[in-house]
């Protein structure tokens, strides 16, 4: 295995193309290495991303967004106030990722393109609406969040492709996010299902809304009649059976030693309601 | 494969050594430098068994590349106690059986360090919560906990 | 020893810092992988990916070409004609011409560094012709399942039964029949509990070093280091003594670390590399695919209660695999099934059944956890079903001393009434529930053990002692040694050191297992320490020109036994010791026996849980654990027993289990899948200590490191019941499975 530190994004976009057998880039490696551990994938090169200037920082963009560097490990995003004021959903789905130690280096770059469909970042950034910008030999471009993964352990990144900040959309008033899982333990486990929901108030009324889940289909789903099932309502009851009722239909799970089918069927709909809950508490003023 | 030379300080002390890029913090410190307190459970990040900081953050040295830790600072266990006093973290684990086998013990006790140094007055839920990638199979965490509670409370200059 | 006499013990009973904990707490104490020797290669292991295979070439070329590269073996490198569980040991180290499981070692090599033995074992060739295979034991028991080792059976099983059973189990007493017939309300039930693991934290560990001349060492992490010599030897074909074995410190074992699973395999490397040490360390997901889970059980029981909750009768059937060889604890779950009552009629039908799993392993108290979760499902139902308090229908049915187990002997002293009443009187259970919460109640019951136990204490120049011990300390053993020691001796704790030495420094130990260790090889001790007293009063006596049977030991020095005796000032053992040299040369005493007054442990286990009736999640909101301990040498290690108990069976009710998929391998082989406790899912566990003590034992032991598993599975089954109406009969109860059962 040989080891690449560059101190670009341009550098490891052209080591990673011009690479002819397994390449992984790293970021806080608890994917890399684990599949590493296991024998599962022995890469051929590795690119360490965390030498390149400005990839710890978190900054706001002039539009009142956010800029994440993708060297920025869970437990920084946690501890950036404004981030937190702004984003707690997308933030606390990243604090879910693992233990204290984990949360000291995993990002959500690695997150988002190890391609789990359980990923527990991804959920929230979708709902955010957030994108990343891509650095590949052919220069830069950018993509929805959403748009990157494809498979379970596929992205949409291209050879040499490479991911050089996450930005998050300015908040706005008047709105909120969530992101609630479902495991069985407390801590330590992959999710079963997870939820997220972002949305904002006009009054006391839902005017946007989006929702995703995850672990529930081989890539995070953004559910459009999920979100249309509780806009133009104050979160009443049928309004929140109406969310679960419109996130249990969108599933379409697998049954694996973490959970069943149906189990995650019926749980999305109830992790749905419980986020929503909280995204909604959230837009009214509570703190996160 | 060609090895890559790797500069480090640990516990305070600059060491060198050659790690093939595959090698793991862990596996440096324990097999390359003889720091042998620092624990394998697993090698995948669930045990919390191989916890040292690196610049002052709490990680899994499994889940970290030797050649990573070129230039930085690395904490062990074997650094806990300062100029062989023991940490008030280390008396009380003796003193309240906060260990059986003593297999975690290393890795909790780094990883209690950094809880106490960030919140000196954890609450038991927020002690349970940080210590959650930390598995300890023999003592269903009570004493641990205690242990780490009446710590905090030393280190407060509190009587417990 | 009588209770009054116990009062005025000075150290048994307190709680001081453990000898080996400045060790621990700092690093330094070495465990199995922590050793290194000068010439030493690293080893890896070749497994199975099919749960069943025929080895049809094993081709090894390529991995010896690599540089570094210092030895390959394969079954061929071991001795062939063994028989009986010395065939089993072997087999399971390596497999011969058929793999049995997924995980299973089929060639192991030696290198000169761990990534490229790991290299070199990638590249060994193994062509297998994959066989049909089977996993769950209900579906191993049918007749048409594919028969995994014809011709294992022993002669306890009958003619055409099928394939995969093995061993064939009877026993009970009284006229079943009738006593169903005399009761108010009989209930029959099936139950099922799924594998587990130990799950102690420290990979499996050695370093092993074998010559052609036969000689040789090992440092293995175990707990038990002449089981180690005689299994490794045996399995190679060496004479048992030429073989020293020095244990590391262990990090947990719970069963799991009294056999052998890799370690034959660095001593034949070692032989074929010319001697050089093999370091061999298993992976976390090769510690979970190829040692010793415990047995998966399907059981049926019946019970006939009268209206006031005397039971009448029962009746066990339980079908357990415990891999791909026999020996699952079956025996064991029906002897311990219905232990806690007295049973006017009791019968037992026990089938041990072949899978295509890793050969099982104990695991603290083996076979008594799911025995349990049957019997004390049923009688919690029953007893609700009767309205009446699950306490009290144990307290009317509960076995005191003098009562014929159900599985057959007379109890001696016991303490479940005890137990019983001291569950009943703690606050937890005046603690008011809410919405989805529920309390459950649970007895269990374990045998404990004496074991062959050997064990030498020495005077030192200065008074004090070092006491040699041959099981290993998993949990504060060596502490609860020097405070029997030195209560003994009369003097102060810390004057005593308790080394954990190795097979050539005593006689055959067995493990630390079997809860016997703080029995067992502290019983020793005692003895070993009055024999040396009983020396010291004669070097006394000699001075004093008395009679050595005029001599008394008190606090720590020897005195004349009264007034008779004639009038000399109290010689302590210091000066004692000081000039031993001269009176007669060292002073020591040993111990060796097989001690037979063990005495059993019965615990009863009170737990809150919420349930979330929307996702079916359980959580623990206050767990109790009342336990007979006879007595508590060092309180906080008896406690410890007690929690990590409770903490291991509460991961086996709700969240632990071997998930085998379709094609037969393990779907779980790491911590994030197989899910223990973490320490966000507990709460604190209260724990009461009853001491009935144990006549056996000169400070009242019993062995207290096992009987806490048991009673989590059912209390926890029974709990959730209270909270929510639904019955789980099926483990681990995940949140799936509860969820369903809420839906049903
Ligand atoms: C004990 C443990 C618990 C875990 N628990 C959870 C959990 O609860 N929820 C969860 O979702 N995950 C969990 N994970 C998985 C993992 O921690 C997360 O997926 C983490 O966010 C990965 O980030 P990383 O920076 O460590 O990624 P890395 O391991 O560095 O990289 C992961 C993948 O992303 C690629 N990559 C990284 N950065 C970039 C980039 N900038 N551009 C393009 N590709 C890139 C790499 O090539 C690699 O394929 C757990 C892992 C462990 C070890
Ligand atoms: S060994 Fe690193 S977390 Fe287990
Ligand atoms: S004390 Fe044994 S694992 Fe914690």
């Amino acid at each position: 295995m040989r080891y690449h530190s560059p101190s670009t994004f341009e550098d490891a976009a052209r080591i990673a193309a011009a690479a002819q057998g397994v390449t992984r880039f790293l970021a806080g490696g608890t994917d890399v290495l684990v599949q590493l551990r296991s024998g599962h994938v022995l890469p051929d090169d590795l690119i360490d991303l965390k030498k390149i200037p400005g990839t710890y920082d978190i900054a706001q963009t002039e539009d009142g967004g956010w800029r994440i560097g993708i060297a920025v490990p869970g437990a920084a995003l946690g501890a950036h106030a404004g981030l937190c004021k702004d984003w707690p959903g997308v933030v606390e789905g990243m604090e879910l990722v693992g233990s204290t130690q984990v949360q000291g280096r995993a990002t959500l770059a690695g997150n988002l393109c190890n391609g789990s469909p359980a990923a527990d970042s991804v959920p929230g950034l979708v709902a955010a609406g957030a994108t990343v910008e891509i650095t590949g030999p052919e220069g830069t471009r950018s993509l929805p969040v959403a748009e990157v993964p494809v498979g379970p352990g596929k992205t949409a990144l291209t050879a040499g492709e490479v991911i050089s900040a996450i930005v998050l959309p300015p908040r706005g008033d008047k709105a909120g996010d969530a992101y609630l899982r479902f495991i069985p333990r407390t801590e330590m486990d992959i999710a079963v299902v997870g939820a997220a929901v972002s949305l904002r108030l006009d009054g006391d009324t839902i005017a946007e809304a989006r929702v995703a889940l995850g672990a529930v289909a081989p890539t995070v789903l953004l559910v459009a009649e999920a979100a249309e099932a509780i806009v133009g309502t104050t979160l009443d009851d049928s309004a929140m059976d109406a969310l679960a009722a419109a996130a249990s239909a969108a599933c379409n799970p697998i049954d694996d030693k973490r959970g069943t089918a149906a189990f995650r069927i019926e749980v999305a709909g109830v992790m749905a309601k419980r986020a929503a809950r909280i995204a909604y508490d959230r837009a009214k003023g509570a703190s996160a | 494969m060609s090895k890559i030379h790797v500069t480090t300080t640990v516990n305070g002390d600059e060491v060198e050594f050659l790690a093939d890029p595959r090698e793991t913090l862990l596996d440096c410190l324990r097999d390359k430098l003889g720091m042998t307190g620092s624990k394998e459970g697993c090698g995948t990040g669930d045990c919390g068994a191989c916890s040292v900081t690196l610049d002052g953050t709490l990680v899994c040295s499994c889940l970290v590349l030797g050649v990573e830790a070129d230039g930085k600072q690395v904490g062990t266990i074997e650094g806990v106690a300062e100029g062989g006093v023991l940490h008030p973290l280390q008396k009380k684990f003796i003193e309240h059986a906060a260990l059986q086998c003593g297999f975690c013990t290393p890795g909790i006790l780094v990883a209690a360090k950094a809880l106490l140094e960030q919140n000196p007055n954890p609450t038991e839920t927020e002690v349970r919560y940080w210590l959650a990638g930390n598995l300890c199979r023999c003592t269903g965490y009570d004493k641990i906990v205690r242990a780490v509670m009446d710590a905090a409370a030393d280190l407060r200059g509190e009587a417990a | 020893m009588p209770k009054d006499e116990l009062k005025e013990l000075h150290l048994v009973g307190t709680r001081p810092d453990r000898p080996d904990g400045l060790d621990k707490v700092t690093g330094r104490a070495r465990y199995g992988a922590d050793i290194s020797a000068p010439g030493m290669l690293w080893a890896a292991v070749v497994r199975s990916p099919h749960a069943h295979a025929r080895i049809l070439k094993i081709d090894s070329t390529k991995a010896e070409a690599l540089d570094g590269v210092k030895a390959v073996v394969t079954r061929a490198d071991f001795p062939t004609g063994l028989t009986g569980e010395d065939w089993n040991l072997q087999e399971n180290t390596m497999a011969g011409e058929v793999a049995l499981y997924d995980g299973h070692a089929v060639a192991a090599v030696a290198a000169t560094s761990a990534l490229i033995a790991q290299e070199a074992a990638r590249l060994i060739e193994v062509d297998y012709e994959v066989l049909p295979h089977v996993t769950d034991v209900d579906d191993a028991i049918k007749p048409d399942a594919p028969a995994i080792r014809p011709g294992a059976a022993d002669a306890s099983v009958p003619e055409g039964m099928p394939p995969n059973v093995v061993r064939y189990i009877e026993f009970g007493h009284g006229d079943v029949a009738a006593g169903f017939d005399d009761a108010d309300l009989v209930m029959e039930k099936s139950y099922k509990t799924e594998a587990t693991h130990q799950g102690y934290i420290e990979p499996h560990a050695c370093l092993g070093q074998l010559g052609e001349d036969g000689r040789g060492e090992m440092w293995v992490c175990t707990q038990g280091h002449w089981f180690i010599r005689r299994m490794c030897t045996a399995v190679l074909g060496i004479e048992a003594a030429q073989l020293r074995v020095t244990p590391s410190e262990i990090g947990g074992g719970f069963g799991g670390k009294t056999t052998i699973f890799m370690e034959p395999l660095s001593l034949a490397l070692s032989r074929k590399a010319g001697g050089r040490p093999v370091k061999l360390v298993m992976s976390r997901s090769e510690v979970l695919r190829a040692t010793g889970p415990t047995a998966s059980a399907s059981m049926d029981v019946k019970i006939g209660m009268k209206k006031d909750g005397s039971i009448t009768a029962g009746r066990a059937e339980f079908r357990m695999q415990g891999g791909a060889f026999p020996d699952a604890p079956v025996d064991m779950a029906l002897y311990c099934a219905f232990a806690g009552y007295k049973m006017p009629a009791v019968e037992h039908i026990g089938y041990d059944v072949l899978a295509n799993r890793p050969k099982c392993a104990a695991y603290r108290a083996p076979g008594s956890p799911m025995g349990a979760f049957a019997v004390e499902s049923l009688v919690d139902e029953m007893s609700r079903d009767l309205g009446l308090d699950p306490i009290d229908v144990r307290l009317k049915n509960a076995v005191v001393e003098g009562d014929r187990a159900s599985y057959g002997p007379k109890f001696g002293s016991i303490g479940l009434v005890e137990c019983l009443e001291a569950a009943k009187a703690h606050p937890n259970l005046q603690a008011p529930l809410g919405p989805n919460q529920g309390r459950g109640v649970a007895c269990g019951y374990w045998f404990n053990h004496g074991g062959e136990t050997s064990v030498s204490m020495a005077i030192s120049e200065d008074g004090t002692a070092q006491v040699s011990i041959g099981t290993p300390d998993i949990g504060g053993l060596r502490a609860s040694i020097a405070l029997m020691t030195a209560e003994t001796l009369g003097i102060p704790y810390e004057d005593v050191r308790v080394n954990v030495v190795e097979t050539g420094a005593l006689g055959v130990n067995e493990p630390t297992h079997g809860s016997r260790a703080t029995f067992a090889s502290g019983l020793g001790a005692v003895e070993a320490a009055r024999q040396a007293i009983g020396e010291m009063c004669k070097r006394a006596a000699n001075e004093w020109g008395i009679d050595a049977e005029a001599v008394e030991w008190v606090d720590g020095a020897a005195q004349p036994a009264g007034p008779n005796a004639g009038k000399f000032p109290p010689m302590t053992i210091a000066e004692i010791a000081g000039k031993m040299g001269s009176t007669g040369g060292p002073i020591s005493g040993h111990h060796e026996s097989v001690p037979e007054g063990v005495g059993a442990s019965f615990g009863t286990h009170v737990v809150d849980v919420e349930v979330d009736p929307e996702t079916g999640r359980t959580t623990i909101l206050r767990y109790l654990v009342v336990q007979d301990a006879g007595r508590a040498i060092h309180p906080s290690y008896v406690e410890g027993q007690y929690q990590g108990g409770a903490a291991q069976g509460i991961g086996w009710a709700l969240n632990e289990e071997y998930v085998y998929g379709e094609d037969g391998r393990l779907q779980n082989p790491i911590f994030l899948d197989y899910r223990v406790p973490v320490a966000s899912d507990l709460p604190m566990i209260d724990t009461v200590i009853v001491e009935v003590p144990n006549p056996g034992h000169p400070y009242g032991v019993r062995g207290v490191g096992e009987t806490g598993i048991t009673p989590p599975l059912p209390a926890i089954a029974n709990a959730i019941h209270a909270a929510t109406g639904a019955r789980m009969r099926h483990l681990p109860m995940t949140p799936a499975k509860v969820l369903a059962a809420l839906k049903a």
